[in-house]
């Protein structure tokens, strides 16, 4: 057995189904090894898109995603990907070939210095140097990939190694690791006094971010909130930790959030940030948070906790075991119903007025609505980046079932179509829609390759406004400029074109079209669909 | 601007100081000095570093660093209950009457003169940072050729071992 069959017979071993990636020479061995698996790669047009497609797929199926690319260029069009995942602790294990370790450093033909050139985000990377040490880092990988805080982990191989016989492949049974050991249980102290500070809270209020999804303690979370009838607001990450509809639900957070959250969490006395980072674009000013309320931060990450704020009372631990410990205390909280009044008066009075807009444009709200409501219930949303992305945090709804995505740390355009076929790929009996601008579906439509291929039954949106909206929005605010470097030209592409060149549905929706019928083509015929939607430049988010 | 030392004790990987200074440059740290070398586990490196900040960064240093996968402990080494030393090396310019100025006052500060050419000295001096610099101070009216200081290395007092016996591998998953 060679190195390659090595790493192969190690994915089978970790429950890999597929993964996606692009071939070169570096990397020949192992996608030759993978011919006789049934482990199914998927050939992506640009590596980033592989790194993005396997956030996706390693979002809904709670396992890391992975990724196989070649050396030097290979390896550097994925980086974005990886930074992207890291950003937002989404598990990956990243594979990529190098050159022949004896020319490694002398700058021969596609070489690049990958381990070197992720170091600052990816969890742990590995240069393999020795073919007999690839099936203890394999399950290191994934172990690290999974566990703690997730994100990517990136193993570097060698041709040379790929092609090395080893002499026994015995994988270690367990993970003997002196040094990585996340903490998963909360402190029992630790609980306690959150237990008392919920007792003697009178408006307290829950804000959820990312760590909620990536623990799978959505179930946890909000059989907690309704039992003592807590309030939830959200980061952008924590999107549908609780369905946008439930009466407890008070909206996303920060400078692009809902002034009734801002205002919610202001207002609390005992405040829970459970799994998120108290990051710049949530908390205006994190240093001020605690002058009038009680702060407990609960993370999986201790490094997070106090970065930007420093807590009450701090919690480490992965947020499902938390919430199971907390579950099993009996908890006499104080009524609040005049609190969660409040909240919702201020929901219903505090809604901000939407900008008029052309008659020839569709209305970026009704429309978002009324896609929620007419896709399937268990469906998968994910929004690229900008004011698609700000629109949908505030007009989609999610139901209880569904699933909302985006790249919110990194904020990387082009996510949601990758990252979308990967969901689907994932979990193929449920709906899976991407939205983008026109920004963004530009930057990674050369993926509707991969996906009329492979036969992908998506639903592509475009909010189309021949601009990068977003970045329009901020050069018109911060610098009173009319806008640069943001137009992207009114006449090309002809996105019906571009459809009917791979072979897919497309419709076309504007101000003047039956939306109802139009959504409804849309979200029924076969196959991935491309729907392009006339939006207002002078809409702002 | 508070400062402190942080004994790290890392597995003996490929990277690892690049992965902690890389950790530095790229969280805005400030590294005053770096000092590693093998313990008395060769399985493990000593890292000693000084680092300068306010108190919630050197928090998040602590955290930052324990986070790193190759890390097995880092534990700040209060000048309480540890030893600090540092050695540096000078080489200064001397001729004939400077070398007897400069041999004693080596000799106050227990220095040793490491070695001798006509018109330069170089002289080992091993101690704490500051009486390295008390020193130095003092050979303000010489010229100094050269200067090579190590960076500060440290220990806890009392029994503490570095020895990790396999026994004692935590077992996960």
């Amino acid at each position: 057995m060679n190195g390659a069959q090595a790493i192969v017979k190690c994915l089978e071993a970790e429950g890999v189904k597929e993964l996606y990636g692009y071939s070169g020479a570096a990397i020949c061995p192992l996608y030759d090894a993978l011919l006789s698996t049934k482990i199914k790669p998927v050939l992506v047009r640009q590596e980033q898109n592989a790194a993005h497609m396997a956030s996706g797929y390693a979002r809904m199926k709670g396992k890391a995603g992975v990724c196989v690319v070649t050396s030097g260029p290979g390896a550097t069009n994925l980086i974005t990907g990886i930074a992207t995942a890291f950003a937002d602790s989404i598990p990956l294990v990243c594979i990529t070939g190098q050159v022949v370790s004896s020319m490694i450093g002398s700058d021969v033909f596609q070489e690049a210095d990958i381990t070197g050139a992720v170091e600052s985000f990816v969890k742990y990377s590995y240069l393999v140097r020795d073919a007999n040490d690839l099936p203890r880092i394999m399950k290191e990988a994934f172990y690290i990939a999974e566990s703690g805080r997730r994100g990517p982990v990136l193993i570097d191989v060698p041709t040379d190694v790929l092609t090395a016989e080893i002499k026994k492949f015995a994988p270690p049974e367990s993970i003997q690791m002196r040094t990585y050991k996340p903490t998963v249980e909360g402190n029992a102290a630790q609980v306690k006094k959150v237990v008392k500070e919920l007792e003697k809270a009178e408006r307290p209020i829950m804000c959820v971010g990312g760590g909620v999804a990536l623990s799978g303690a959505i179930d946890e979370i909000r059989a907690f909130v309704r039992k003592y009838q807590i309030p939830v607001v959200s980061t952008m990450m924590g999107i549908g930790a609780m369905p946008t509809g439930d009466h407890l639900y008070f909206g996303m957070v920060g400078n692009n959030g809902r002034p009734y959250a801002n205002r919610a969490m202001n207002e609390a006395d005992l405040l829970l940030v459970v799994g998120a980072r108290v990051a710049d674009r949530a908390v205006n000013r994190p240093d001020l948070i605690t002058e009038n309320k009680t702060l407990v931060h609960i993370d999986v990450d201790p490094a997070e906790i106090g970065k930007n704020v420093g807590p009450t009372i701090p919690l480490v631990g992965d947020i499902r075991h938390v919430f199971r410990q907390i579950e099993k205390e009996e908890i006499q909280v104080r009524e609040h119903g005049a609190w969660l009044k409040t909240l919702s008066e201020y929901r219903l009075k505090m809604t901000e007025k939407r900008p008029k807009i052309g008659k020839q444009y569709v209305d970026v709200k009704e429309f978002l609505e009324k896609l929620s409501d007419r896709m399937d219930k268990d469906a998968v949303f994910v929004c690229d980046v900008g004011q698609n992305q700000i629109w949908s945090t505030h007009f989609f709804r999610v139901s209880e079932k569904g699933r909302f995505m985006t790249s919110g740390g990194m904020g990387t355009m082009g996510y949601a179509i990758p990252a979308a076929y990967g969901a689907s790929r994932a979990r193929p009996d449920r709906q899976a829609i991407a939205l983008c601008g026109d920004g963004g579906f530009q930057m990674s439509m050369c993926e509707l390759g991969t996906i009329a291929q492979y036969k992908g039954n998506i639903g592509i949106i475009i909010l189309r406004n021949n601009t990068l909206g977003m970045v329009m929005e901020t050069i018109h605010n911060l610098y009173e400029s009319r806008g640069t470097m943001v137009d992207l030209g009114s006449d090309t592409p002809d996105y019906k074109k571009i459809a009917e060149a791979y072979g897919m549905h497309y419709s076309y929706l504007d101000g003047k079209s039956d939306m109802e019928q139009v959504l409804y083509t849309f979200l029924h015929a076969d196959g991935t669909r491309i729907l392009e939607v006339a939006v207002d430049p002078a809409d702002r988010v | 601007m508070n400062k402190k030392a942080f004994q790290i004790l890392v597995d003996n990987t490929s990277g690892v100081l690049s992965r902690i200074s890389g950790l530095f440059a790229r969280r805005g740290y400030n590294i005053e000095s770096i000092t590693a070398g093998v313990t008395a586990d060769p399985r493990f490196t000593r890292i000693t570093i000084v680092a300068s900040g306010d108190d919630d960064i050197l928090e998040q240093i602590e955290k930052q660093v324990a986070k790193l996968a190759d890390i097995r402990s880092i534990r700040e080494l209060t000048p309480e209950e540890s030893v600090f030393r540092e050695l540096a090396m000078v080489k200064v310019r001397a001729g004939a009457k400077d070398k007897t100025n400069l041999i004693s006052i080596s000799n106050v500060f227990r220095g040793n003169i490491v070695d001798v050419g006509t018109e330069s000295l170089m002289i080992e001096i091993t101690g704490s940072s500051s009486k390295i610099d008390a020193f130095l101070h003092l050979l303000d009216g010489y010229e100094i050729l050269e200067l090579a200081r190590t960076g500060v290395a440290g220990l806890f007092r009392g029994t503490d071992k570095v020895m990790y016996p396999d026994a004692l591998i935590g077992t996960q998953k």
